[in-house]
């Protein structure tokens, strides 16, 4: 291996989180390996650990990067106690994250709407595992609280960046805008960052 | 009160929110969407009164009819089918279907139902590999136990280390006294014949640091009372010296 896939390995190896890109670049600044860009030392190390039949391996996540274990070795690992799985998320939970996902800055009452139940323990949980947080108020009435996903949530969903899930026009419904003037004031017809068009389909008839 | 069957992991809600929904459905939309799954009813065209009747069938037989969100679906639903039974007026042109907002709650609860089908894998995917669990390890000092040492063990330890540790270097300070009052002439008698100077001009060539600091604090002194007036430009720029006009005039 070149001496900064080297200090990479290092340096990952070290850090119990994903290490950013702008941190590797740093050092990689610093290095005194003048021949080596970051990206081709990164490949190299992810090659060595594919190719040499490694435990490990190198996976970029949350705009950064991580050396993790492989999958096969995960039930042994666990079996001995060595490291635990984390508890899986509820399907209300990761309805609510959804929602936030796409739609922060989010607030209470519009992710309650468009779940139709309440969500004030979920979002508290969600915050207290690090996957959710304030991150503004909103306008209007009593200035609520408006939720947005951490970088946590990237790392926890192997999530390189918000971009990586699916665009509202991907999914198979795309939505619908309302058409009463009514619902628009409390509900965005869209999911944010991505925009479907408006096909002007008419509303449904019953005959 | 709750039934204890089928509301079981909600009564532990305090307990850990992560098992809050009712068992089988993560919420009133989501019952629905069964439903009408189910039935494989066009979503577009949902027959309200057929519906609205299964869905209070569900929530009574699930014991859920004490869940105000369901119950809040189930008016909703009732509502939705009374409006459908009103005749509509000749000649209208534009007629609201009372079901649009429902549609479009329920499309959108799906997109939401879709993206966690991906949460839901990559989180799998992740969940199956570990990252190093790096904790900081804390620092124990080792705990001294009572020594067993003689004194003249001791002794001879402390003459090593006075042996080996260097003779510490001392500087000879060579006292040096300023001359102030010598450096005030020198730059009384410049300023006698030039109306402005610069530091170079009256520092000598090779000044011994007692010069520079003579001549600096004479300036300053020459300055304090008035005789001449120091001026920089910009920070670190050479300063100017130049007569003051007040106190050439006294």
């Amino acid at each position: 291996m070149t001496p900064l896939a080297k200090l990479l390995e290092a340096a990952l190896f070290a850090s119990a989180t994903p290490v950013p890109a702008d941190a590797l670049r740093l050092m990689a600044a610093h290095a005194e390996d003048g021949e080596t860009t970051l990206e081709a030392a990164l490949e190299e190390l992810r090659i060595h650990y594919e190719n040499d039949g490694h435990g490990v391996e190198l996976v970029e996540v949350a705009g950064g990067w991580q050396i993790l274990t492989r999958p096969e070795y995960t039930e042994a690992i666990e079996r001995a106690q060595l490291a635990a799985r984390p508890q899986r998320l509820s399907a209300a939970a990761l309805e609510t994250l959804a929602i936030i996902a796409y739609r922060q800055p989010i607030g209470r009452a519009e992710i309650e709407e468009i779940r139709g139940v309440g969500a004030g323990a979920i979002l508290k949980s969600l915050q207290e595992r690090g996957l959710i947080d304030v991150i503004g108020r909103g306008e209007g009435l009593g200035r609520p609280l408006l939720y947005g996903t951490t970088p946590s949530f990237l790392e926890q969903f192997a999530l390189r960046h918000l971009e990586e899930l699916p665009r509202a026009d991907e999914l198979a419904i795309a939505l619908r805008a309302p058409r009463h003037a009514g619902t628009t004031a409390t509900t965005p017809a869209v999911v944010a960052g991505a925009p479907t068009k408006d096909n002007g389909e008419a509303p449904p008839r019953a005959d | 009160m709750m039934h204890s069957s089928s509301l079981a992991v909600a009564d532990s809600a305090a307990a850990d929110v992560f098992v809050v929904e009712l068992a089988e459905y993560s919420g009133p939309l989501d019952l629905l969407l069964t439903l009408i799954r189910d039935e494989q009813i066009d979503i577009y065209d949902i027959p309200i009164a057929r519906i609205a009747e299964q869905f209070l069938d569900r929530i009574s037989s699930l014991k859920l009819d004490e869940a105000a969100d369901y119950l809040e679906m189930a008016a909703r639903l009732v509502r939705i089918k009374a409006q459908m039974l009103l005749p509509r007026r000749e000649g209208e042109d534009v007629w609201e279907d009372p079901r649009a907002e429902l549609v479009r709650r329920l499309l959108e609860y799906q997109q939401v139902r879709e993206v966690v089908d991906v949460l839901e894998r990559r989180s799998e995917d992740r969940r199956s590999r570990f990252a190093r669990a790096y904790t900081q390890a804390a620092v124990q000092l080792p705990v001294a136990g009572p020594l067993t040492i003689s004194l003249p063990e001791l002794l001879s330890a402390v003459d090593r280390v006075l042996r080996l540790a260097r003779k510490p270097h001392v500087h000879d300070v060579v006292p040096r006294a300023l001359d102030v009052d010598g450096a005030i002439g020198i730059v009384r008698a410049l300023m006698a014949i030039r109306a402005r100077a610069q530091w170079k001009d009256i520092l000598p060539r090779k000044a011994e640091p007692w010069e520079v600091l003579s001549l600096l604090l004479a300036l300053l002194e020459l300055a304090k009372l008035g005789e001449l007036r120091l001026a920089q430009p910009r920070a670190f720029a050479a300063f100017e010296i130049t007569r003051d006009p007040s106190g050439e005039a006294a």
